[in-house]
């Protein structure tokens, strides 16, 4: 049973469990799931600064920064104790356009550390990853109000069309990037 | 502690999301790139799961454990809906991680995690603060 979890997990087993946590919420507490909120209670909670959008009791939405926390200590469980050595097993076209486009020889690890280590904050390519890259995350969330799991999952769930508005546009960035700004950048 | 229950959930969804990869920059390039079902069978099925559950609720009109109502808002469309979405997205193809993922990595042990969470936050709070300048 252990080595079965240890292995990655298939779309058919994670899709539904992740589909399920919306009905969990509801149901033992009333509460819609939606993550990129925290980062608005964070800030309200730490630099409010007189900012109309970040004076509000943000006390009453601690479920969520509970919520997020237990997300830090699943992914501490996930990577460590139920581990799996091997690297993600992607598909063989993304490694070669990787390899190609990126430049990137290291595919070990959740994300590549030729991008993502911290060293890589003397250069210009750090920056755009860790900085640009979480930045426009948390602009772009707040101001779309919801982010993978409030519009994609929790709203498309609800059958609301401002969430498939809102993911369209999540696909739209994201191919942007992808296919047009990657290879200027690189 | 009523919060518990909210952080044994969230336990459970970071290991969800850490053991499918969906918290790994590899697969969401895979995913931009069309090159694999991995990630769209995914998000797919749990807007299935998410969907069937949610009429169950209602038509059954379920209450809470503690016997509240369940109610579900209606999300509010803005300008900010498509134009943040698409902020977002460049950012997401970027990091390969939505805020939840983020943390995920964080718990896992990725320093670079605690930097793109630091930005996120710099994200959030300054769309906070020009809030009132931008089209809604």
């Amino acid at each position: 049973m252990l080595e079965l979890l240890r292995q990655p997990w298939p779309w058919y087993v994670a899709g539904p469990l992740i589909g399920l946590t919306v009905p969990a919420l509801l149901l033992i507490g009333n509460k819609a799931l939606g993550i990129s909120s925290s980062l608005r209670h964070i800030c309200a909670a730490c630099v409010p600064a007189g900012i109309p959008f970040l004076t509000y009791n943000w006390r009453t939405e601690l479920w969520n920064l509970f919520f997020v926390l237990g997300i830090g200590i699943g992914g501490f469980i996930g990577y460590h104790l139920l581990g799996h050595p091997d690297a993600v097993a992607i598909s063989t076209e993304t490694v070669r356009d990787l390899k190609a486009q990126l430049h990137l020889t290291d595919f070990s690890g959740l994300l590549p550390k030729e991008l993502f280590a911290l060293e890589n904050l003397s250069n210009w390519k750090g920056w755009v990853f860790l900085v640009l890259g979480g930045f426009l995350v948390g602009f772009g969330t707040r101001y779309a109000g919801g982010c993978t799991s409030g519009h994609a999952i929790s709203g498309l769930s609800n059958l609301q069309w401002v969430s498939l508005v809102a993911v369209i546009g999540f696909f739209v960035g994201g191919l942007l990037m992808t296919w047009v700004f990657y290879p200027m950048l690189f | 502690m009523k919060n518990l229950k909210y952080l044994v959930l969230g336990v459970l969804f970071g290991i969800i999301l850490t053991k499918s990869e969906v918290v790994s920059w590899w697969r969401i390039q895979e995913m931009f790139r069309f090159q694999s079902f991995h990630m769209y069978g995914i998000i797919g099925s749990a807007i299935v799961v998410g969907l069937i559950s949610i009429q169950l609720i209602k038509r059954n009109r379920l209450k809470t454990i503690n016997g509240e109502e369940i109610t579900l808002a209606d999300k509010k469309y803005t300008h900010g809906t498509w134009i943040g979405g698409i902020i977002f997205g460049l950012g997401w193809a970027l990091t390969g991680a939505c805020p939840g993922p983020m943390f995920a990595q964080l718990g896992s042990g990725v320093a670079g995690a605690a930097v793109l969470i630091l930005a996120a936050l710099a994200g959030t709070w300054t769309y906070s603060a020009l809030r009132d300048k931008l089209p809604m």
